[in-house]
C-alpha cells in the first residue's frame, strides 16, 4: 500500500438527489422468471424506523455468475442481470426493496461452495462510514449449515442475517443497534 | 510487483484487497456527531474473508451515465447562480493504479446552501437552474470531471450554531465491492473545519486533508471557471497474514 486511502464520509440526509434511481431497485428486469421482491424495515438503536438509509446489494444470478465488469467467474448469461440494487427514498418510511432472484452458489476461498447470498451495503445520516452485511435465505437450511462465513458467526446471532420467506418474495430487516442488532462484517 | 497472489491475470484485477489500518475511516460511534448515538452497531464486527462476491463489482455504465451528465450547470433553462466551478481529479487504487471505466455520482446543495429536497428545512432560496447531481464515468487514466457551482455552507442541528463547511457529496463504485467509498469534498481554507463534527471525526489530520481540493489555477479556465482538483484513492490489491492462513 503506497497511498492511503480517501477516508469515508457520512451519505448524509439528502442522498436521494444523487443515488437512487428509478430502474436502481430491478436487480433483474421485470418479468425475470424467478423473480420476487427483496426488503424490510430498517431500525435504528431505539427501534425506530430510518427513513433517510440507503441500501445497496451485490450477488451472483442463479447459475453463480456475477455481472462483473472483469469477468470474474465468467460473465452472466441471464438477459438483463445487473446484480446490483440499490433502494432509496426522498420521504422514505423506513422500507428498502428490490427486485430479484435468488442467487446460485459461489466458491468460497478453498473451492467448497457458499450457500446462497447477497453482499449488502447500509448508508445513513448518522453512519460514518458504510456497514456490510449478508442475506442470506432461511429455506436454505442444508446449504446454510455448511457455510463457512455464516459458521464464523456465533451460533445466537445468525438468525440475524436469514431472509424470511413472504407472500411476494423474502423480508430482511436490519437492525442498526440494540437487541438483536444485526451481524455486520469488517470486509 | 511482488503482489501476484493478490493478482488475477486473466481478468487483471485483485483477488483480494488491502485491509486498511485502524483509523483510516471514521469510527462508527463519534458522540460529537450525534446522530452516531443510535445508528452504529455495539456489537463487534464480524471479520469477512474476501471471496468472489466481495471480489467482483456492478459495471453500471452506460445505463446510468447520460452524455452531459457531469455538467450541473446545464441542466435547466438558465444558468445557476453561483461560482462556477471545474472539480476534477483521478481514481486510483492504493497501489497509484488507475481506475478505469468506474463510476462516480455526486451531489450538493446550491449556491446558497440549500438542497433540492423535501426534508430539507433550510430558508435558503432554491434555484430553479440547479438540481444538484452529477454523474460520470472515468477515462482510461481514471480521469473524472465536473462543472457545477460552488454549494454554500448551511446550518444543522446537531448543536448551537452548527454549520456545515461547503462540500460535494461523493459516491464512488471502484471495481469490487470491497471497493465501495461514499465520501465528502471540502474546499481548502473553510472557517467551519474546526468546528465540524463530520470532518473531525477522521482523528488523523493527514487523513482529514485528503477530504480537501486542491485549488488549481492551472485547470482555471479564464473568464469562465475556478478550478479544483480532488484525487481519490480506493483500496487496491493485498492481503492478511490471517487471509493467508485460510
Amino acid at each position: 500500500m503506497i497511498f492511503p486511502t480517501t477516508p469515508s464520509q457520512t451519505v448524509g440526509p439528502f442522498l436521494s438527489i444523487g443515488l437512487p434511481w428509478a430502474e436502481g431497485e430491478y436487480v433483474v428486469p421485470e418479468g425475470t422468471p424467478g423473480a420476487f421482491r427483496l426488503g424490510g424495515s430498517i431500525y435504528d438503536g431505539a427501534g425506530e424506523l430510518v427513513p433517510d438509509a440507503l441500501i445497496e446489494t451485490w450477488q451472483a444470478d442463479p447459475a453463480g455468475r456475477f455481472a462483473d465488469l472483469h469477468g470474474h467467474g465468467g460473465p452472466s448469461e441471464l438477459e438483463g442481470f445487473r446484480g446490483f440494487g440499490r433502494s432509496g427514498y426522498e420521504e422514505g418510511d423506513g422500507t428498502w426493496s428490490v427486485y430479484t432472484v435468488k442467487p446460485g452458489p459461489v466458491p468460497w476461498l478453498d473451492g467448497r461452495m457458499q450457500a446462497p447470498h447477497i453482499d449488502v451495503s447500509v448508508f445513513a445520516r448518522g453512519m460514518l462510514h458504510r456497514q456490510v452485511t449478508r442475506i442470506y435465505f432461511a429455506d436454505e437450511e442444508e446449504a446454510n449449515a455448511a457455510d463457512p462465513v455464516l459458521g464464523a458467526v456465533p451460533a445466537e446471532r445468525r438468525s440475524t442475517l436469514l431472509a424470511q420467506p413472504t407472500d411476494d418474495g423474502y423480508r430482511f430487516d436490519i437492525r442498526l443497534q440494540g437487541p438483536d442488532e444485526t451481524v455486520f462484517f469488517a470486509v | 510487483m511482488t503482489s501476484k497472489p493478490f493478482w488475477d491475470a486473466i481478468t487483471d484485477t485483485p483477488t483480494s484487497y488491502v485491509r486498511e489500518p485502524e483509523g483510516a475511516h471514521p469510527p462508527a460511534d463519534f458522540p460529537p456527531y450525534k446522530s452516531t448515538q443510535r445508528r452504529h452497531p455495539k456489537e463487534p464486527l464480524v471479520y469477512l474473508p474476501q471471496s468472489i462476491t466481495e471480489i467482483t463489482g456492478p459495471a453500471l455504465g452506460s445505463d446510468r451515465v447520460a452524455e452531459g451528465d457531469n455538467d450541473l450547470t446545464r441542466q435547466h433553462e438558465g444558468e445557476p447562480i453561483g461560482e462556477r466551478i471545474i472539480v476534477s481529479g483521478r481514481v486510483l487504487d492504493t497501489e497509484g493504479k488507475p481506475l478505469r471505466n468506474t463510476l462516480v455520482e455526486i451531489w450538493q446543495a446550491n449556491a446558497a446552501g440549500r438542497y433540492r429536497h423535501k426534508r430539507d428545512s433550510w430558508p435558503a432560496p432554491l434555484d430553479p437552474n440547479f438540481s444538484g447531481a452529477g454523474r460520470c464515468l472515468t477515462d482510461d487514466e481514471g480521469r473524472y470531471s465536473f462543472t457545477t457551482i460552488k454549494p454554500g455552507p448551511y446550518p444543522w442541528g446537531n448543536h448551537h450554531n452548527a454549520w456545515r463547511p461547503a462540500h460535494i457529496h461523493f459516491s464512488l463504485l471502484g471495481r469490487a465491492f470491497a471497493q465501495r467509498l461514499v465520501t465528502q469534498m471540502y474546499f481548502p481554507g473553510d472557517p467551519f473545519f474546526a468546528y465540524d463534527p463530520i470532518f473531525n471525526s477522521i482523528r488523523d489530520e493527514d487523513a482529514r486533508k485528503r477530504l480537501i481540493a486542491d485549488f488549481s489555477v492551472h485547470d482555471t479556465r479564464p473568464n469562465w471557471a475556478q478550478a479544483y482538483t480532488f484525487d481519490i484513492y480506493l483500496r487496491g490489491p493485498g492481503a492478511t497474514p490471517f487471509e493467508e492462513a485460510y
